[in-house]
């Protein structure tokens, strides 16, 4: 096993400029798709709350994307945009969107209805609300759906490769193809890295925004 | 012409099919603190809500300093009047100061004015500035929470207050304090108060008049004093409850039983007790100096007085000179006796 490693490594080290031009195209795909995922998401998140249908809408369309596999959502895309990045990025930017949507939702609707009322009741108008209150508010649930939804999309960039659009999955096709084992694992074993230390960096974001609202003494401090 | 704060005038309120007020008809004077009681769902919310427009009437007028409501633009108006709520809202991504800054922010203050505010504000509710402003407030206890509500909706000075049962959620130590608090806070502002609660002995407390609820209905309008000692139903006398003498001792001041004449009166209360001419029947405290109230204490306090020591009349001091005096006698007449007190 421990061999097994060693040899991956060598692998990766003697094919270092292969793998940087890999790594580059599997974070692109990544970034890409979860930029333009939020975007999108938190947006529709935002509309649905304001309105039942539409939040009805937004829903139902967010779950069927996730339960669509990647490639099938490639299937039906590519006659469009066509095999390569685009649609590598449609598939996984389809694929990012219910867990944003649905954190922003609950971040959202999470804001007690008193925050609420007390603001209306300042004079505050819906506007004003939602960018002073409620999305301030929600901003740390919906970056813990933005944190999901890239872990897994580093792992769904995996089946770029089947589009010719790159990304470490090259290596582990290729891998797979010639039995070579070392090849498989100098492919895996950084995606998992970068799926684990986005994971981190992205959690330590998330509870340093939401320090503010949850640090401190807590209820417990004396009456002055 | 003098102008009503706000004004009611035969409102209706029905949410679908439930009618949240059949016609209610009052109207709060500038610099009053009018209290809305009455059990749980009698509409004491709607009302308030109505004022603010968070409501519409279904029918019926409701008037702002002589204005219909209607006519105001609802985020004018709100920014106008201040709201507390039992729940606070306070906005828990934000500090104490930026809470407290929220209605002079929309209405662009200029930060330095908006700063020196927040300090005064802060300073008037007992929460030193530069030791509360930075703190979020799940940093706070209950009260000291309440309190920077209280703050936020002072903040751009309204001239009108909504508390929808500010201390409704505060045990019950926490509560009578702010109440304290917000009574001597109340003589400084001056600001018009409209105030809910289920709680007849703060209705009695914190009210210059009380409007008393049944089911969607204003059944009596009138001050603490006449509530007690004429209640106008049965259900009135019913939700004063029991002790309504030990009530009217309460919210009866020195100053309206009080007889003026006596040996002491109009002297100062400096020579009274220097001179040594206190009379023997004088009360006085615990360690033996002659006890005395002020005209606007409560006879309670007065009566709790009297009964610790063992003289029979209490002299009432004002701006330093003695101004009557008062006895167990007087406090027990009027206490018991149903008898029209009139004020000025
Ligand atoms: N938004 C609403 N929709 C439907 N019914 C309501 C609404 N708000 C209040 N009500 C009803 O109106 C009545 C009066 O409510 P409310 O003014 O909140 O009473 P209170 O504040 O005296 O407890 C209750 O029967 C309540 O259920
Ligand atoms: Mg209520």
């Amino acid at each position: 096993m421990s061999n097994l490693l060693f040899e991956a490594f060598t692998y990766l080290t003697s094919n270092f400029d292969t793998f940087l031009a890999l790594l580059r195209e599997h974070i692109v795909l990544v970034l890409v798709a979860q930029v333009a995922a939020t975007v999108v998401a938190v947006t529709a998140g935002i509309l649905a709350t304001r309105n039942e249908r539409v939040k009805t809408w937004v829903l139902s369309g967010g779950n069927v994307s996730q339960t669509i596999p990647p490639l099938a959502v490639i299937a039906l895309v590519f006659p469009f945009v066509g095999i390569g990045f685009n649609s590598a990025v449609l598939a996984m930017w389809v694929y990012a969107l219910l867990p944003i949507i649905t954190n922003t939702i609950a971040g959202i609707e999470e804001v007690p209805e008193s925050t609420i009322r007390s603001a209306e009741g300042m004079g505050m108008t819906d506007w004003e609300i939602l960018r002073k209150i409620q999305l301030p508010l929600a901003v740390p649930v919906i970056f813990a759906g933005i944190r999901t939804s890239t872990v897994m999309n580093v792992g769904t960039a995996y089946l770029a490769i089947f589009i010719g659009a790159g990304g470490l999955g090259d290596w582990v096709v290729t891998g797979i193809q010639l039995f070579n084992n070392p090849q498989i694992l100098a492919g895996a074993i950084p995606g998992a890295l970068l799926a684990i230390s986005l994971d981190t960096v992205l959690g330590f974001v998330e509870r340093s925004l939401d320090t503010q609202t949850t640090s401190g003494g807590g209820g417990a401090a004396a009456d002055a | 012409m003098s102008q009503h704060a706000i004004e009611f005038e035969n409102v209706r309120k029905s949410y679908g099919d439930t009618l949240a007020l059949d016609g209610i008809s009052f109207s709060v004077e500038p610099g009053t603190t009018t209290v809305l009681v009455g059990p749980s769902g009698c509409g004491k919310t709607t009302t308030m809500k109505l004022v603010n427009r968070l409501e519409d009437p279904t029918d019926g007028t409701v008037k702002f300093e002589g204005q219909d409501v209607q006519e105001v633009d609802k985020i004018d108006l709100r920014r106008s009047i201040g709201y507390v709520i039992q729940d606070i809202g306070l906005f828990d991504h934000m500090t104490v100061a930026e809470n407290v800054a929220t209605v002079p922010r929309l209405l662009d203050w200029d930060e330095e004015r908006i700063d020196e505010r927040v300090d005064e504000l802060l300073e008037l509710m007992d929460l030193p500035p530069a030791q509360y402003r930075e703190d979020y407030p799940r940093e706070l206890s209950g009260g000291q929470r309440q309190r920077v509500g209280v703050a936020r909706a002072l903040a751009a000075d309204p001239d009108v207050m909504l508390m929808d049962e500010p201390f409704g959620a505060l045990d019950p130590i926490t509560r009578d304090n702010l109440q304290d608090e917000f009574l001597e806070i109340q003589e400084q502002i001056n600001t018009t108060i409209l105030f809910v609660t289920h709680d007849i002995d703060e209705a009695l407390k914190m009210g210059d008049k009380i409007a008393i609820y049944d089911v969607g209905e204003v059944v009596q309008y009138d001050t603490p004093e006449n509530i007690l000692e004429n209640p106008a139903t049965e259900f009135v006398e019913d939700f004063i409850g029991q002790n309504r003498g030990l009530k009217k001792l309460q919210v009866l001041e020195v100053g309206h039983i009080m007889s003026t004449d006596g040996r002491i009166v109009g002297q100062s209360w400096a020579d009274v007790r220097s001179t040594g001419s206190v009379p023997a029947e004088v009360a006085t405290d615990e360690s033996g100096t002659p006890a005395h109230v002020a005209a606007d204490q409560s006879t309670e306090t007065a009566l709790s007085k009297l009964v610790e020591s063992d003289g029979s009349k209490l002299p009432v001091v004002e701006n330093g000179s003695v101004v009557g005096t008062v006895s167990v006698d007087q406090i027990n007449d009027a206490s018991s006796e149903p008898k029209e007190i009139v004020y000025e």
